[in-house]
């Protein structure tokens, strides 16, 4: 796949961190195409949150380039070509729920009126109408993470990362929430590149699923999800999805062979 | 109505307390006067007056000829007041830029921080007669003696909320700055939409103790100035005649301590209609 083509490119991306001399991050090379859903997984300290943060320059990489929508990352990020979600909502607590969603679009410089109408639209996508004017406070955390998701899909930005979004919520919250990012994602059609923990979250929402190794950081393989595009409840009983996430499981324990056995319980 | 209900109970909370320490004033004072105890200090009428004398030496005149004591005190209270107002808004003012500078320069708050720090550390009687020297002559008339009691006090109110605003605009959540950044957000953006209102809780504990500094402030900057329309020339005047008139003094602190309440009131409302934050991070 040509630069031009991918949403994002990534190009021999090494991070390497003074302090202690950690490789984050080796020899990373991956393309993710428009419109595809990706998830990085692996256990803690491989780097995928590392990896998260240089495609959104919020750090910069060692070595290597990352190319977002053919331009490189610093250009997408001042562009506000995407979006983020970060595992705590990351709400103003000074803002109401409404006002949480609408910081991008001020950012954007959107006026008052277009502000108002993309909000209402968005607190209805997440299902929080009527929650507008609440503050996050008042809200339970699955409620944050819903509004923090509306923030940051309301600008409709092509491409969203997301760093282990639901990975401070209880499992009947976050399997609710994933059936509802994947409803969101098949309408808006952004591109989403996904940490977390979780092997059956990543392979119920992806397209692909990428598998890193720790220590350095780096891709020990990627699995096609062949499910059917539109996923329910039942997916979860198909005998495919057992079958990849065996697949996922075994890439990991392959590659994790010298992880702590502390590390490993935490990926089963 | 459960709101005016729980008011009620609060008013005759405060009332029961105020008489309960009136309570604890005179049996203390009785105590110690029937067994004749010397220690800590020989209980009289001069050492503690009764409550009752310096209620009623509010509704007195302090000297023959004179208005009742109460309004002079009030007309005194307006003028330190005022003093105290402006030199609140002053220090707060000054204290606020100062923090929101040095916040964003390692160096200046380097060079700058360690002597505003030490110029806190000189009292400020010792500074009031340069203050008064240095201002008054370039005051226009209105302004004459009181504009720079008001700078005085402003010297005790910019520095907590200097240190506070500082601390408070670090202490912006790393992940929201993150979020800003992802934003491109400009300095100026960040600054107003994350940084300054993660700040107001820790802003507004730094003007509660600015808003009782600013009182004491202005009541000892009257002292060096020779102002007698204040509360702080009625307090040296009435020091005179405290082993005949104590209970004139007491009166007199009353009042200066009913002022710093009042201010400190006025900044809990403020900061309740301005800081909408989770009830465990309000400071």
């Amino acid at each position: 796949m040509s630069e031009q083509q991918s949403a994002v490119s990534i190009r021999n991306v090494t991070k390497t961190f003074p302090q202690g001399n950690v490789t984050a991050l080796q020899d990373i090379d991956l393309d993710l195409r428009p419109g595809e859903f990706v998830s990085l997984i692996g256990p803690s300290g491989c780097g995928k949150s590392t990896l998260l943060r240089v495609i959104g320059d919020l750090i910069q990489p060692t070595s290597g380039t990352v190319t977002v929508n053919g331009k490189p990352a610093r250009q997408a990020r001042i562009d506000r070509d995407y979006g983020i979600v970060f595992q705590d909502a990351v709400l103003f607590d000074w803002r109401t729920v409404s006002k949480n969603i609408s910081l991008p679009l001020e950012m954007l410089g959107w006026d008052r009126e277009k502000r108002k109408a993309r909000v209402a639209e968005m607190l209805d996508l997440v299902e929080l109408k009527g929650f507008g004017d609440h503050f996050p406070w008042q809200l339970s955390g699955g409620m944050q993470q819903r509004a923090s998701i509306a923030r940051a899909f309301a600008f409709e930005p092509a491409l969203l990362l997301m760093d282990e979004p639901f990975g401070a919520l209880d499992e009947m919250t976050r399997e609710r929430l994933n059936l509802e990012l994947l409803s969101i994602w098949q309408r808006l059609r952004s591109t989403v590149v996904f940490v977390t923990h979780s092997i059956s979250e990543a392979v119920f929402l992806s397209s692909r699923v990428v598998v890193m190794s720790p220590r350095p950081g780096r891709i020990a393989g990627i699995v096609d999800i062949d499910l059917p595009d539109t996923r329910s409840v039942e997916t979860r009983e198909d005998p495919r999805f057992f079958a990849l996430v065996t697949e996922v499981r075994e890439l990991l324990r392959k590659r994790g062979e010298h992880l702590l056995p502390e590390e490993e319980q935490q990926l089963l | 109505m459960p709101s005016l209900a729980r008011e009620l109970r609060r008013a005759a909370a405060v009332v029961l307390l105020l008489l309960g320490l009136v309570g604890f004033w005179e049996l203390y004072r009785w105590i110690w006067s029937s067994a004749g105890w010397s220690w800590p200090f020989t209980v009289d009428s001069t050492s503690m007056p009764h409550v009752w004398t310096i209620l009623k030496a509010f509704g007195q005149p302090a000297q023959v000829n004179q208005p009742a004591l109460i309004n002079i005190l009030l007309h005194k209270a307006l003028f330190t007041g005022k003093e105290a107002a402006v030199g609140f808004a002053i220090g707060a003012v000054i204290g606020f830029a100062l923090g929101v500078l040095l916040v964003h320069s390692q160096l200046l708050q380097r060079g700058f921080l360690p002597y505003l720090v030490a110029s806190q550390t000189i009292p400020i009687l010792a500074i009031a007669p340069m203050v008064v020297v240095w201002v008054n002559p370039k005051l226009p008339s209105s302004l004459q003696g009181w504009g720079a009691v008001a700078v005085i006090a402003s010297y005790l109110t910019f520095f907590p909320v200097l240190i506070n605003t500082l601390r408070g605009l670090q202490s912006a959540d790393a992940r929201a700055l993150e979020l800003m950044r992802t934003y491109a957000a400009s300095r100026w953006a960040v600054l107003w939409k994350l940084r300054v209102p993660a700040s107001l809780p820790y802003v507004f504990a730094a003007l509660k103790l600015a808003a009782t500094a600013s009182v004491v402030g202005a009541i000892i900057g009257e002292l060096p100035s020779g102002l007698q329309s204040g509360l702080g020339g009625a307090i040296i005047n009435f020091n005179q005649y405290y082993s005949i008139e104590p209970q004139e003094l007491w009166a007199t602190n009353i009042i200066a301590a009913l002022v710093g309440i009042l201010f400190f009131v006025i900044v809990l409302v403020t900061e309740h209609m301005v800081v909408r934050r989770a009830p465990e991070n309000v400071a």
